[in-house]
């Protein structure tokens, strides 16, 4: 992935040690936040071993934990994250895990909330850039850099024919789009970044006007 | 346009008679249809984090996580009131300031990666030396962020910036050569003498490992950061006077990106080799860790 912007190289503005170990461990714990779309209630984080390793010493357990709780890269209070999931009763777990071939730091992270559950691998790429594998254990990818919605629905005939039609018709354009599924006809997962910020009615005009679709999260962009 | 060549930059900056920040704010306009006076405006609030970690470890001590580093920003502040120095006042000054971000840094505080964290103390070290010797305003500086993205952008997209890919060269020289090029532009260097800047700053961090003890951003980082800000100000000056990188810019940074692929991957971020495999180095990672820990 090339970069882009100035800002991927002036910036982050983060809490430190380490833009990999730290801010894009926030960043991968943000993710999962805003995909499970309501507040945790417990969490379960998977490090490879380069990752475990060393996840003490640069925080990374802290900053994961900030993240899932919804705070910045730049909170102050990522270095007391571990007090404050204690005092709002997040129950958490680290262990260490071979993922797969990924790339060295990366981690998978089981969110539970009152309604759903998130099964997520990322990797930290460097310099606080992040990206998805994984979801659901099908493999997704996407960074979270853009605004992102994350369809959930069966897979039929005409289910990106009628998403394309509402997003344009919407005023939205498309960036990047795939589509997983686990067979035909099952469940799948499509994620489709736009380069427009996400209206909130658009999920209601979604949920109406596309009949396979069960439901939608949106990552709103850095 | 993507910025992949510096010789490109260069000749469009030179074709346009613009500067090179201002190529990098026309394009960050179009990518991110934000306007320029809030694209400025986002760089200077990140100019004052920078400011803040560049101040807060010279006035008063600031400690790692681990307790195995800091308090040296501050030493440096005050030996600087003694007068004594070998080194001009707002060059040890850049030092102090460079120490401070990553004292703060490993501190867990809040800093601006630049490049990346492990890194982030010479671009503002310089920066912030620079506002106040009151030659330069705060918007003067913030336009010159622009240059130094330029010139990061170059190096990321044809070499790489992180340790674990390209050893500290890739982090600490890219952060020296950013800088050392950024403020050639400020000082009235035209888009060549940049290029030269770059070059230069480059070459003297190459084949430089990164080997953090303990694999922690501290124990080489720290010091890394306060020596290459004097680096970065040594290679802008040697560019203003005219010398010239007689290997290209592009051709030192290709030949950055070879040297790191050729390094071990004990030399890349991985804590295992170089001052982290040191006596000294085994036994503080032990110290930060409470055991044993297996090397891969």
């Amino acid at each position: 992935m090339k970069y882009q912007s100035a800002f991927e190289m002036i910036g982050p503005v983060m809490v430190g040690p380490s833009s990999s170990h730290t801010a894009g461990a926030v960043r991968i714990g943000n993710l999962a936040r805003e995909i499970l779309n309501e507040e945790p209630r417990s969490v379960e984080f998977r490090l490879m071993g380069s990752f475990y390793e060393t996840y003490q010493g640069h925080g990374t357990d802290l900053a994961l934990l900030a993240g899932v709780m919804g705070y910045s890269t730049d909170h102050p209070a990522v270095s007391e994250a571990d007090k404050r999931a204690t005092e709002v009763g997040l129950v958490y777990t680290f262990k260490k895990e071979h993922l797969g071939f990924f790339h060295p730091n990366t981690v998978a992270v089981l969110l539970h909330g009152d309604r759903h559950n998130v099964d997520l691998i990322a990797s930290s790429l460097g310099g606080g850039k992040v990206e998805v594998q994984e979801l659901d254990g099908l493999s997704i990818r996407f960074s979270g850099e853009k605004n992102t919605l994350i369809l959930y629905h069966a897979d039929q005939q005409g289910f990106l024919a009628k998403v394309s039609h509402v997003l344009d018709s919407e005023g939205y354009n498309i960036a990047r789009l795939s589509l997983e599924r686990w067979r035909r006809g099952g469940y799948a997962i499509t994620v489709c970044e736009v380069d427009e910020e996400i209206r909130g009615d658009l999920l209601e005009i979604l949920h109406t006007k596309v009949s396979q679709l069960k439901d939608v999260r949106v990552v709103r962009s850095l | 346009m993507s910025f992949t060549h510096l010789h490109e930059l260069i000749r469009m900056a030179d074709e346009k008679q613009t500067s090179i920040a201002n190529l990098m704010l026309e394009v960050e306009i179009e990518q991110s249809l934000h306007t320029e006076k809030e694209i400025l405006e986002r760089m200077n609030r990140q100019f004052f984090v920078m400011e803040e970690a560049a101040r807060k470890g010279v006035e008063t001590p600031v400690y790692s996580r681990t307790g195995l580093t800091g308090g040296d920003a501050h030493r440096v502040g005050a030996y600087l009131k003694r007068g004594t120095s070998f080194l001009a006042p707002q060059t040890l000054q850049a030092m102090s300031f460079a120490l401070s971000v990553n004292e703060v840094n490993a501190g867990m505080g809040r800093i601006v990666a630049t490049p990346t964290a492990g890194s982030a103390g010479i671009l503002p070290g310089v920066f912030i030396s620079l506002l106040d010797s009151g030659r330069y305003s705060r918007e003067d500086l913030v336009r010159a962020l622009f240059t130094a993205a330029a010139l990061g952008l170059v190096i990321a997209n044809s070499a790489s910036i992180s340790g674990a890919a390209g050893g500290c060269q890739a982090e600490i020289g890219s952060a020296t050569a950013m800088t050392a090029g950024a403020i050639v532009e400020l000082g009235g260097g035209t888009p060549t003498q940049v290029g030269h800047a770059v070059g230069l700053a480059l070459k003297n961090s190459l084949g430089l490992v990164c080997d953090p003890v303990g694999g922690l951003v501290e124990i080489p980082c720290i010091i890394r950061n306060g020596l290459h800000a004097v680096t970065a100000l040594a290679a802008a000056d040697m560019a203003l006077a005219g010398v010239k990188s007689v290997i290209p810019a592009d051709e030192v940074i290709q030949a950055m990106y070879a040297i790191g692929n050729a390094m071990p991957e004990s030399l890349r971020e991985t804590g295992l080799g170089g001052l982290a495999a040191t006596p000294t180095g085994k036994a503080l990672r032990e110290r930060v860790f409470g055991k044993k820990v297996e090397t891969e």
